[in-house]
C-alpha cells in the first residue's frame, strides 16, 4: 500500500526527459506510480501544487571533516546541511585528518555514514597515501571495500607529480575508477592569497595566477587523453581552462567538469575589504572569467555544479588574511543562489539547473553501487526534492544545518529555496513555517 | 582624514587632507627645533604602538612623535606580546578595547590587518605598514621629504626603482606622489614588478634610460630572499643593472633628490658614496618622519575636539 502522495507538483526530471505537472505516489522508499491523477485514499498527501518535484540533487564536491576536524563540521552536521540544500547524496572530499587513503577509514567513514541515515555519503578516496603526493595510494582496496569509494583525489592540493599522476589515471582505468583534479600548480600558486592582478595588486597581497590552474589543466587532459582514465576537473575558475575543456570535450577526452556557485557568482571584484569569507581556493577570478564560466555551464561543457562545501570554524577565519583558510560554505545556499542569480534573470533555464545538480554529477560519478541518478521513474528511489520556486527568504548564515558559518551570500535576499527533501520516501527536511503533510 | 578617524592608506585622503598634514608637520617640524621639543596637546591620551613585525626604526619614530605631544605610550611587539602564545589579533584587540586606548598605531606581516582591527576597535587606527600594501605615514614623510627639497610638486616627476612588487613603501608612495600632481616611473626586472599595471605610472625596466628624466630617484630596498625566490638571479646582477651609483647619478638632473626608505643595503641598490652625497635626502626622511607623524597623531586625536594647539 503506497504511503504518501505527492500531488500537483511539476515534476522536472532532465534524466528521463519529464516536465510537466504529475502526481507521483511513494511506497517503502521507492517511486510506486507517477500519473495525472493518482488516487488519495489511504495515502499521506503532500500538497506540492505550485512548486517544482525534482530528483534529489547529488553533491560531488564537499569537505565533511570527519574524521579529524569535527569542531568545523561532522558527518552528521555536513549530510543534515545536505538535505536542508536539497541533497540526497554528498561525495566526501578525503583531505580529512588523517586523510581518506586506505580501505579501513573510507569503509569507518561510511559505515558511520549509513548509520546516520540522513543523505547517502560517497567518500572519494585519496590518490596518494597520506595525501603526500609521493606513492599511490591503494585505490583498487579501497574500491574493493565495503565504502565502494569509485572517485580518488588529492583535493585541498593538486597531483604535483606528473608521473605519479600518470600512474594513478593508468592503475584505475582497470577497474573503472574516476580520478578528481585539484589542478593546482603549487609552484605557481605558491603563497598566492587571492587571484593574480588588478585586485591582489591593490590589496597587496600575493595572487595565484590563472596559470596555476591552467598548467595543471593542460597537463591532466593530456594525460586523461593518453590513459584512457576518466577525468573530472574539480572547481574550475578561468576561462582558458574551459577553453581547454571544450577543445579535449570535442576530441573525446573521456572527461567532466564542475563549477562553483561562487565562481559563478562573483569575481575578484567582489572581494569586500580583507573579509576573508571570500578567500576560497581557487579563488575568485576576474569577471570574464566569471562569464565564460557561465557561458559553459549554460551550454553544457559544464557537467555539474558542485558546492566545494568547506566549512571553518569562526576562529580559523576571523583572522589575517593570509592565516585564514580557504573556503565556503556551499551545501545550503547553491539551489536559491543559482536560481535567484541565474535562473531568474534568463541566464540559465531552470531544468538546466536542475541538470546540473542531478543527472550531471550522476554521470560524471557514474554512480554504480545504487540506482541513484534514475530520477523520478517507478521503481527507483524515492530521493526527492521539493522546490519553492516562488517564496522569498533571506539566507541567514546562522541558521545553517552546517557548522560552517563561512557563506559569502550571507544576508542575501532570494527566491527560490528548498520546500522539503525526501530520503527513501520519507520527508528528511522540511523548511521551517511550511506547515506539515 | 577629515571624516575619518583612522589613517589605513593615502586613499583616504584627498590633495587638501594631504597639504593639511604636511602643513601641520611644518609646525611640528619647528617644536622639534625648539629647545623643549613637547607640546601638551595629546596629554592623557594612550597611543598603542602594536608591532607584529619587527621594526626599530618605524616604532621609535611614532614612540618619539606621541611623546612630543604628551601621549601615554604603550608598545606591544610581538617578541614580547602574546602572538607567540597563539592570541589572535581579534584577542589583542579586544584587549587593547578594554584598556581604552585612544589609537592604535599598528604594524603588521599581514595585508588588510588594520582592516581587520577597526572591526573590533573604537580607537583610531593608523597603519604602520601593512604586508606589501600599504604604509601612509612613510607616504606621507616622504612627501614632506621632498616638498622640502623641490617645492612645488606638480608637474615633477619621480622613478621608483627596484622591487616594487614587494614594497608598501612604493604602493602608498606613488599614490601620496600622484595625489600632489607628480609624473612617477618605475623601474624594476619584470619579476619584481606587480602583475597588474599600477594606475597612472609608467613602467620601465632601463634605470639608465630613465634617470635623465627624474627630479626624484627613490630606491627601494632588495631583499636577498627574493633571489632564493628566483625572482632575479644573483645580487651582482641585480647591482649592475639597478644600483645607483655615480656613474648614473652623473646622468641625473642638477638637484635631482635622492631617497630610501631604509634601512640601505649599502653597495646593493645604492652605492656608498650616493647614499652620502648632499643630494640624498635619506636622513632628512628619517628626520621628517617623526614631524610629519605628530601631525597625523594630532589630526586623528586632537584636531577634532580642538586639542590644544601648536604653538
Ligand atoms: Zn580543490
Ligand atoms: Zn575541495
Amino acid at each position: 500500500m503506497p504511503e504518501l502522495l505527492i500531488e500537483g507538483a511539476r515534476l522536472i526530471d532532465p534524466f528521463n526527459r519529464l516536465d510537466g505537472v504529475m502526481d507521483v505516489a511513494v511506497s517503502r522508499g521507492r517511486i510506486a506510480a507517477v500519473g495525472k491523477t493518482l488516487e488519495k485514499e489511504g495515502r499521506e498527501v503532500l500538497d506540492a501544487r505550485g512548486k517544482v518535484l525534482a530528483p534529489g540533487f547529488l553533491e560531488v564536491h564537499a569537505h565533511l571533516r570527519e574524521p579529524g576536524r569535527e569542531d568545523a563540521e561532522t558527518l552528521q552536521s555536513g549530510l543534515e546541511a545536505a538535505l536542508h540544500g536539497g541533497y540526497t547524496a554528498v561525495c566526501c572530499m578525503p583531505n580529512t585528518e588523517p586523510p581518506l587513503d586506505n580501505a579501513a577509514i573510507a569503509e569507518a567513514v561510511a559505515a558511520r555514514a549509513r548509520e546516520l541515515g540522513l543523505a547517502d555519503l560517497f567518500p572519494v578516496g585519496c590518490i596518494s597515501r597520506g595525501r603526500e603526493g609521493r606513492e599511490l595510494a591503494e585505490m583498487a582496496l579501497m574500491h574493493l571495500s565495503a565504502a565502494r569509494v569509485c572517485a580518488f583525489s588529492d583535493d585541498g592540493s593538486g597531483v604535483q607529480d606528473a608521473g605519479l599522476m600518470r600512474r594513478a589515471m593508468e592503475y584505475v582505468t582497470a577497474f573503472g575508477a574516476l580520478i578528481i583534479s585539484h589542478a593546482e600548480d603549487a609552484a605557481l600558486s605558491l603563497g598566492g592569497q587571492v587571484n593574480e592582478g588588478a585586485v591582489s595588486t591593490a590589496m597587496g597581497l600575493r595572487g595565484i595566477p590563472a596559470l596555476a590552474e591552467e598548467v595543471m589543466v593542460a597537463r591532466d587532459l593530456l594525460l586523461a587523453e593518453e590513459t584512457g582514465c576518466r577525468l573530472h576537473l574539480a572547481h574550475l575558475s578561468t576561462a582558458r581552462s574551459v577553453r581547454m575543456l571544450r577543445d579535449a570535450k570535442k576530441r573525446g577526452v573521456p572527461v567532466t567538469a564542475e563549477a562553483t556557485p561562487h565562481h559563478l557568482l562573483m569575481s575578484d571584484r567582489d572581494i569586500d575589504g580583507y573579509d576573508t569569507v571570500f578567500k576560497v581556493n581557487p579563488p575568485l577570478r576576474t569577471p570574464a572569467d566569471m562569464q565564460a564560466l557561465r557561458k559553459a555551464t549554460g551550454d553544457g561543457i559544464i557537467d555539474a555544479v558542485a558546492s566545494d562545501h568547506a566549512p571553518h570554524t569562526l576562529e580559523d577565519k576571523e583572522r589575517e588574511f593570509d592565516y585564514a583558510p580557504f573556503g565556503v560554505v556551499g551545501m545550503e545556499s547553491v539551489f536559491p543562489m543559482l536560481y535567484s542569480e541565474l535562473v531568474l534573470t534568463g541566464a540559465l533555464d531552470l531544468t538546466r539547473l536542475i541538470e546540473l545538480l542531478t543527472s550531471g554529477p550522476a554521470r560524471v560519478l557514474g554512480v554504480p553501487a545504487t540506482d541513484y541518478g534514475m530520477g523520478i521513474i517507478v521503481g527507483a528511489r524515492a530521493d526527492l526534492v521539493l522546490l519553492d520556486v516562488d517564496g522569498t527568504w533571506t539566507l541567514d548564515a546562522r541558521e545553517f544545518a552546517s557548522k560552517g558559518r563561512n557563506c559569502p551570500f550571507h544576508g542575501r535576499v532570494v527566491k527560490g529555496r528548498i520546500h522539503c527533501t525526501l530520503k527513501n520516501g520519507k520527508i528528511a527536511y522540511r523548511a521551517p513555517n511550511t506547515g506539515s503533510a | 582624514m577629515a571624516e575619518s578617524r583612522h589613517l589605513l592608506d593615502v586613499d583616504d585622503l584627498t590633495r587638501e587632507d594631504i597639504e593639511r598634514v604636511l602643513e601641520s608637520a611644518r609646525s611640528f617640524a619647528e617644536v622639534l627645533r625648539r629647545p623643549i621639543k613637547k607640546v601638551p596637546s595629546l596629554r592623557g591620551k594612550t597611543v598603542v604602538n602594536l608591532f607584529y613585525e619587527p621594526s626599530t626604526r618605524t616604532r621609535m619614530s611614532f614612540e618619539v612623535a606621541a611623546k612630543r605631544l604628551s601621549a601615554d605610550v604603550m608598545n606591544f611587539t610581538a617578541s614580547t606580546s602574546s602572538v607567540e602564545k597563539g592570541e589572535s589579533l581579534k584577542d589583542t584587540a579586544l584587549t587593547l578595547e578594554a584598556m581604552g586606548v585612544d589609537a592604535v598605531v599598528i604594524r603588521h606581516p599581514v595585508a588588510g590587518a588594520p582592516w581587520l582591527l577597526r572591526q573590533w576597535l573604537e580607537a583610531a587606527i593608523l597603519n604602520a605598514g601593512d604586508g606589501m600594501h600599504a604604509h601612509p605615514t612613510q607616504a606621507l614623510l616622504d612627501l614632506f621629504t621632498l616638498c622640502d627639497r623641490l617645492g612645488d610638486l606638480e608637474g615633477r616627476t619621480i622613478a621608483y626603482v627596484g622591487d616594487i612588487l614587494h614594497s608598501r613603501v612604493a604602493r602608498s608612495g606613488i599614490k601620496a606622489c600622484r595625489a600632489m600632481g607628480m609624473e612617477v616611473l618605475v623601474v624594476a626586472p619584470p619579476t619584481l614588478l606587480p602583475p597588474a599595471e599600477l594606475e597612472g605610472v609608467e613602467t620601465g625596466h632601463d634605470l639608465d634610460a630613465v634617470i635623465p628624466r627624474c627630479d626624484a630617484l627613490y630606491m627601494l630596498r632588495i631583499q636577498k630572499e627574493r633571489q632564493e625566490e628566483g625572482r632575479f638571479p644573483s645580487l651582482e646582477e641585480y647591482t649592475h643593472l639597478y644600483q645607483l651609483n655615480p656613474r648614473r647619478l652623473g646622468k641625473a638632473r642638477p638637484g635631482v633628490v635622492v631617497m630610501h626608505p631604509g634601512p640601505m643595503n649599502r653597495g646593493v641598490e645604492i652605492a656608498s658614496e650616493v647614499a652620502d652625497a648632499p643630494m640624498a635626502a635619506i636622513t632628512a626622511q628619517v628626520a621628517s618622519g617623526v614631524a610629519v607623524r605628530m601631525a597625523v597623531l594630532f589630526t586623528l586625536l586632537g584636531g577634532a575636539e580642538g586639542g590644544e594647539r601648536v604653538a
